[in-house]
C-alpha cells in the first residue's frame, strides 16, 4: 500500500514540470501535495496513476515497480477536480463501472454498490444521472466510484476545487472521516494550505517542479525548511532580516532591544484571538496575533504608535 | 429615440423578408414546381413512371450504394476523429486536411481520378483485369466514388464533440480498470453517439444525392449501373419529363426526411 517516487523528471516541451522529485508515502496515510498552480503537483499525481509517463525515474506501488504499468493495471482510484462523471450512466452504473469491467458477479456488484451508496450518503440518488446532482453529490459519487474496486491507492486531484466554500468544508471533514473508516493510502492535491493542514497527516510542499519539504502540518508550520514553505504554509511576516509567524510577535508599549516602531492600522478580533495589522516605520506591513486577554491588557487602538518584538525569528539561506 | 427604434425594426423586418424571399426563390420555388409538375396529370402517370423496372432498379442501386458507403464512412469517420483528437503522431495535420478534401474537390474530378487509377491504362487497371475484377462501370467503382465524396461528414461531426467531452471520462475509465476496447465501447461511443447519428444522416443524404463522381465511373447502363440521380437526367434527355419529375420528387422527399431527422436530432445533441 506504500508509494515510493524515485527521482522523477517530467518535461512538457521546454517546460520542466517535475525536476528530480522523490517522495515516500506510508501505507494507510493521508498525504497532501500542496503548492501553487504550475508547481507540478497534479503532474506528480497523474504519474502515480499512470495517466502521464515520467521521462526519468520510478514509481513503486506496494514495493513493486509500477513505472511501466498502464493505469488499468495499477489498481488506483482517481478522483478528478471536475468529477469526470460518466454522464450517460446513472449514479449506480457509475459506481458499478470498475466492478463490471472486472467481470465480478452481478450479486456482488449490487451489494458493493449499495454499501458505497450508503458510505457516500447517496442511497436515494442511485437512479439519477450526474446532471441531476449537485457538485458536492457528484464528487461523492466520483469518490464512491473510485473506491468500488477496492484500490490500493486513492488519488484526488483538487477534489474540492470546483465547489463553493461551505460544501468544500463539509467534504473536507467527510474525507477525513472516510479515510479513518476505509484506511486506503490517500494522496490529494490542493493549492489551499488551510485545506492541506486541515485534512492531511503528511504534507509535501511543492514549488517550481520540486518538493520543498515533507512533514506533518505542525512541522511545516513550526520548522519550515525554506522561505517558500514559511510563506506558503501559514501566515508569515518579514521582520528584520528574517521571517516570523504572527503569534511569535508581541506588542510592547516601550521600545527595547530589537523592537521595531510601528503604527497600528487595523485591529480585528475573531474568536478568542486578535489580529493587529501594523505599518512599521520602514519595511513591509506586519501582522501580529494576540490573545484577547493580551489585547485588552495592552489597551491598543487604531492609529497608536507601538513597538513590536519577535520571540523568534527565522532566516533562510 | 422612437424613430431610431422604428428604423431598427424596419431594418430587421427587411432582413427577415430578404432571407425568406431568397429561400423562396432559390429553394422552395423549384421544389414546389417539381411537386406540381409530378402530379400535373394526376397520381396515376407519376406512379407508372416510378414503377418501371429500370426506375425501381435505379432506386435499389442508390439505396444499395448508400447502404455500403454509410457504414464504411461511419467506421472510418469515428476512427479518424479519434486519431485527430486523441492521438499525437506525425502527419496528423495532413490527415486533418485530407479529410476535408472531398468537400473542396469537384465530384467530377473524383470520378476522373478513379478512372486514372482503375481504368485499363490506370495504375491498378492491368492487375485488376488479369484477376477479372471489374471496378469501373460496375458497383465497386460507384461505391468507391460515393465513399470518397461522402467521407468527411461523420468525422467532421464527431471531432468537435470529442474535443468538448474531453479526455477525463476516458482516463477515469482506465484508472477503474477498463481496457482500451471497454473504454471505447462503454464511455467514448455513448458520449459521441448523437454526433455519430447526425454525421450518418448527413452522409446518407450526400450518398443519395451523389451525381458527378458516379456519373463518370458508372457508364450509365440502364437497369445495371444507373442510380436514381443518373436516371433523372436520362429520363429528362429522353423527353420523359413526367418520369424525371417523379424520380426527382422521391429524391426530394428523401432529402426532406433527412432534414426532419436532423432537426429532431440536433437539440438532443446539444443537451448531451
Amino acid at each position: 500500500m506504500s508509494i515510493v517516487i524515485r527521482k522523477i523528471t517530467k518535461r512538457f516541451g521546454d517546460f520542466v514540470a517535475l525536476d528530480d522529485v522523490s517522495l515516500e508515502v506510508e501505507g494507510g496515510s493521508l498525504t497532501a501535495l500542496l503548492g501553487p498552480s504550475g508547481s507540478g503537483k497534479s503532474t506528480l499525481l497523474r504519474i502515480i496513476a499512470g495517466l502521464e509517463w515520467p521521462d526519468q525515474g520510478e514509481v513503486e506501488l506496494s514495493g513493486e515497480d509500477a513505472t511501466a504499468l498502464t493505469p488499468q493495471k495499477r489498481n488506483v482510484g482517481f478522483v478528478f477536480q471536475h468529477y469526470a462523471a460518466f454522464k450517460h450512466m446513472t449514479v449506480r452504473d457509475n459506481i458499478a463501472f470498475g466492478l463490471e469491467v472486472r467481470k465480478r458477479p452481478k450479486e456482488e456488484i449490487r451489494e458493493r454498490v449499495d454499501e458505497l451508496l450508503r458510505l457516500v450518503q447517496l442511497e436515494a440518488f442511485g437512479g439519477r444521472y450526474p446532471a441531476q446532482l449537485s457538485g458536492g453529490q457528484r464528487q461523492r459519487m466520483a469518490l464512491a466510484r473510485a473506491l468500488a474496486p477496492e484500490p490500493q491507492v486513492l488519488l484526488l486531484d483538487e477534489p474540492f476545487g470546483a465547489l463553493d466554500a461551505r460544501v468544500r468544508a463539509e467534504l473536507r471533514e467527510w474525507l477525513r472521516r472516510l479515510h479513518e473508516e476505509v484506511h486506503v493510502t490517500t494522496i490529494f492535491v490542493t493549492h489551499d494550505q488551510a485545506e492541506a493542514m486541515d485534512v492531511a497527516s503528511q504534507i509535501a510542499v511543492m514549488n517550481h517542479a520540486r518538493i520543498e519539504q515533507v512533514g506533518t502540518p505542525t512541522e511545516l508550520y513550526d520548522e519550515p525548511a525554506t522561505e517558500f514553505v514559511m510563506r506558503f504554509v501559514g501566515d508569515a511576516s518579514a521582520f528584520g532580516d528574517g521571517w516570523v509567524r504572527p503569534h511569535e510577535l508581541d506588542i510592547v508599549a516601550e521600545p527595547d532591544d530589537g523592537s521595531v516602531e510601528a503604527l497600528i492600522e487595523r485591529i480585528t478580533t475573531f474568536g478568542f484571538d486578535a489580529r493587529i495589522e501594523l505599518q512599521p516605520a520602514e519595511g513591509d506591513p506586519l501582522t501580529v496575533q494576540l490573545t484577547r486577554d493580551r489585547l485588552d491588557l495592552l489597551e491598543l487602538q487604531q492609529g497608536q504608535i507601538v513597538w513590536v518584538r519577535a520571540a523568534r525569528e527565522r532566516t533562510f539561506a | 429615440m422612437s424613430t431610431a427604434t422604428s428604423t431598427g425594426r424596419a431594418r430587421r423586418y427587411a432582413l427577415r423578408w430578404l432571407a425568406l424571399g431568397y429561400l423562396a426563390v432559390v429553394l422552395v420555388g423549384p421544389l414546389a414546381l417539381v411537386f406540381w409538375r409530378t402530379f400535373e396529370n394526376g397520381v396515376a402517370p407519376a406512379w407508372d413512371a416510378l414503377t418501371t423496372p429500370e426506375t425501381i432498379h435505379a432506386f435499389e442501386l442508390t439505396l444499395l450504394i448508400t447502404a455500403i458507403a454509410v457504414p464504411l464512412n461511419t467506421v472510418f469517420g469515428v476512427v479518424c476523429a479519434l486519431l485527430i483528437v486523441r492521438h499525437r503522431f506525425r502527419g496528423k495535420g495532413l490527415l486533418n486536411a485530407f479529410v476535408d478534401l472531398p468537400l473542396a474537390l469537384s465530384p467530377v474530378v473524383v470520378g476522373l481520378s478513379l478512372f486514372l487509377l482503375y481504368g485499363r491504362q490506370g495504375w491498378f487497371g492491368g492487375w485488376l483485369e488479369d484477376h477479372d475484377v471489374q471496378v469501373l462501370f460496375a458497383l465497386p467503382g460507384m461505391v468507391l466514388a460515393t465513399v470518397f465524396v461522402s467521407l468527411p461528414f461523420v468525422c467532421r461531426e464527431v471531432v468537435p464533440t470529442l474535443r468538448e467531452i474531453g479526455e477525463e471520462q476516458e482516463q477515469a475509465a482506465r484508472t477503474l480498470g477498463a481496457n482500451g476496447l471497454q473504454t471505447l465501447r462503454r464511455i467514448t461511443l455513448p458520449a459521441i453517439r448523437w454526433a455519430v447519428v447526425y454525421g450518418v444522416v448527413l452522409t446518407a443524404a450526400r450518398c443519395l444525392g451523389e451525381y458527378g463522381a458516379v456519373a463518370v465511373v458508372s457508364g450509365r447502363v440502364q437497369g445495371q449501373t444507373e442510380t436514381a440521380t443518373l436516371r433523372v437526367e436520362e429520363r429528362y434527355d429522353s423527353f420523359d419529363l413526367q418520369g424525371a419529375y417523379a424520380i426527382s420528387l422521391v429524391l426530394a422527399l428523401l432529402a426532406v426526411l433527412v432534414l426532419v431527422a436532423m432537426t429532431l436530432l440536433e437539440p438532443k445533441e446539444r443537451a448531451a
